[in-house]
């Protein structure tokens, strides 16, 4: 679209200025995210790394090409709404909101602390920018579906992103969601697996389930095919690699773009828990710890390196309001979206 | 003398046509709870979401995010007890304008047995920060409730019974959150009620006044929030408190006012009266209200025993 692609060539003028985003440059931006996350656990002493990891790809993406929202003005009527169901991923979705300007990135050090707008878990009173408070589990997609309901019937064009875990997705409740949003035809609504194929604990991999296993694990949803369930309850399902940008962009657009029968949409994303810190990658353990010295110098030299370019946007945009907020088309690798449950 | 889920129905009408913003989520109950008036008069901001109790609650807090008004439609029960995590993060939490109304509370429900009776939902609410609870005793009182609670920005519980019940406030009646009633003024001892039970109590001080007995009859509709100073100073000055609810001794009414009047010294004996710490069953209403103490005869014979217990 044109406005996309001149809101494009503004950020790329204004990114010779070494404190704002290179929003083109979503691996750097990841990579950035990723090591605020261990930072902030570590210093921390708490918090989760897995799940903020695995989903890291998909809330860069979405954050910075997708989703049509103003960090200058977070309670915009129309903007688009973002809900992360898997509440305990808050750090990690905190880390884009900073880089995205939301918040200053030297507010990360007051995560979970008291008095802090940062609570453990997504506190919607405390935070603008949060659309819901999430963190017992399975109960965002609801929010999501009254959210794109009201959309609906408001005739208003915003649409509605849920991310969920597949852990997350045990929960009776998200299955009432998903009842709903088919027979509402809500194809204003989007649901975000991060298939990571990880719980907290689970069970240990058996003779039967190793094939599937990530490590010593039992997947959570072993045995399952969740795209044809998706499919039986009357969703469009959209099934890719959570940490290729091509097709995490073309699920997106096409998620966007509704559907010809008016189904909402999955996107069912294949994720590696702890994605990104190599020691971390698929290990169960990785869910909820705090890094050893050893390990978060590990971190340091494989994620540090872009530190330098520090990037905040809050600090930029508070300071001259320059910053073009609108959402840029990033490079697609070309790699296709797997429509209705194929698998790669 | 109308049926509270009439009246309830025909305000939800009247509230769709005056405000656009108004929408009905159903549990599949709504020809029970009569929210089916306003599935007819407004179809389109009539949301069916099924025997789902739980995203019921998360769906109306999703609209109430994007600036609609939701009412839900079920049973008490299924949303104090079934959906309560949801009632807990989604609209307490987080401060969500979700007007959640039960029909359908305490024992007076037809006869469908202890798994349908909510005798818990005041004491489950009351623990809730955040949400204002609402225990209305006629037509007018509902109506005014309905009103305030329609045009106040944050979560509401409204607790409502199926049944008739008798007319005790004029239409004039005027809601303020927090407000206690003293429908009658006495010296013996104060009666303590809320919901449709007021008006058993009231006829239960007739007959007490009727033996000698004077008898004060205060009506607590808001249970949250609460003018604790105007509770004490209508209680304070009597010997004997009793409370009467149609809910479990604990937590509710009967926990709420030994909760202020014991921070205030002396205090005054305090009975209560309700389900003493045991579940319901199926049975007629007149059964249900002998068995439990609750019949205006019931409570006239409690008070009796307990004033001859008292130091005068």
């Amino acid at each position: 679209m044109g406005s996309r692609q001149s809101a494009h060539e503004q950020v790329t003028r204004l990114t010779t200025d070494t404190v704002v985003p290179d929003y083109s440059d979503l691996p750097g931006l990841a990579r950035q995210a990723r090591w605020q996350v261990i930072k902030t656990v570590t210093s921390n002493k708490a918090g989760h790394i897995g799940g903020p990891l695995s989903m890291m790809d998909l809330l860069v993406s979405l954050y910075f090409h997708e989703l049509r929202i103003r960090p200058e003005d977070p309670d915009w009527v129309d903007r688009d709404r973002f809900i992360l169901s898997k509440g305990h991923a808050a750090i990690g979705l905190y880390a884009v909101l900073a880089l995205r300007g939301f918040l200053p990135v030297d507010e990360l050090v007051t995560f979970d602390k008291g008095d802090s707008r940062l609570q453990g878990h997504p506190d919607v009173t405390r935070l603008p920018g949060l659309d819901a408070s999430t963190g017992s589990l399975g109960q965002g997609l609801s929010v999501g579906v009254g959210m794109a309901l009201g959309a609906q019937r408001g005739n208003k064009d915003f649409h509605t992103w849920v991310l969920l875990g597949d852990g997350e997705i045990q929960e009776g409740m998200v299955w009432e969601a998903v009842q709903v949003a088919a027979r509402y035809k809500l194809s204003n609504l989007t649901a975000i697996i991060d298939r990571n194929g990880l719980q907290q604990f689970g069970l240990p991999s058996t003779s039967e389930t190793t094939r599937t296993d990530r490590g010593d694990r039992r997947d959570p949803w072993f045995g399952v095919d969740l795209a044809a369930v998706f499919q039986a309850f009357g969703w469009r399902v959209l099934e890719i690699d959570g940490h290729d940008y091509g097709q995490i962009s073309n699920a997106y657009q096409l998620a966007r773009s509704g559907d010809y029968t008016r189904r909402p949409t999955v996107i069912i994303a294949h994720t590696v828990k702890g994605k990104g810190l190599s020691l971390a990658e698929g290990v169960h353990t990785w869910h909820s710890i705090v890094p050893s010295t050893d390990d978060f110098e590990k971190a340091r030299q494989e994620l540090e390196a872009d530190e330098i370019d520090l990037l905040d946007a809050y600090t930029h945009r508070t300071r001259d309001n320059r910053v073009e907020t609108h959402a840029t088309q990033g490079a697609n690798s070309g790699n296709p979206v797997l429509e209705n449950g194929a698998r790669a | 003398m109308r049926a509270m889920r009439d009246v309830w129905g025909e305000k939800l009408v009247e509230l769709g046509a005056s405000d656009p913003r108004t929408v009905v989520l159903d549990g599949d109950l709504a020809n029970s709870t009569k929210a089916d008036k306003f599935a007819k008069a407004h179809p389109d901001r009539f949301f069916q979401m099924g025997i789902a109790e739980q995203n019921l609650i998360g769906t109306a807090a999703g609209l109430a995010a994007v600036g609609y008004v939701p009412w839900t439609s079920s049973f008490t029960v299924f949303f104090t007890h079934r959906a309560i995590d949801p009632i807990r993060m989604l609209v307490a939490q987080s401060c969500a304008n979700v007007k959640i109304v039960g029909s359908y509370s305490g024992l007076l429900i037809g006869a469908v047995g202890k798994t349908h009776l909510d005798i818990q939902d005041l004491a489950i609410m009351r623990a809730m920060p955040g949400i204002t609870v609402l225990a209305p005793a006629d037509e007018a009182e509902v109506l005014a409730m309905m009103d305030w609670a329609h045009a106040y920005d944050g979560p509401v519980y409204l607790r409502l019974v199926r049944d008739a019940v008798p007319d005790l406030f004029g239409a004039d009646y005027n809601f303020v959150p927090g407000a206690v009633h003293q429908l009658r003024a006495g010296s013996d001892v104060a009666l303590v009620s809320t919901g449709p039970q007021t008006a058993r109590v009231l006829n239960a001080a007739d007959q007490l006044s009727a033996t000698g007995v004077s008898v004060s009859v205060v009506h607590v509709p808001s249970l949250k929030p609460l003018d604790e100073d105007a509770l004490t100073a209508a209680l304070l000055h009597h010997h004997l408190v009793v409370t009467v609810e149609e809910h479990s001794i604990y937590g509710g009414l009967g926990g709420l006012v030994a909760e202020v009047l014991t921070a205030r010294s002396p205090a005054p004996r305090i009975e209560r009266i309700g389900i003493n710490d045991t579940w319901g069953e199926s049975a007629g209403n007149d059964f249900m209200l002998d068995k439990h103490g609750l019949s205006p005869e019931r409570i006239a014979h409690r008070v009796s025993e307990a004033l001859a217990r008292v130091p005068g």
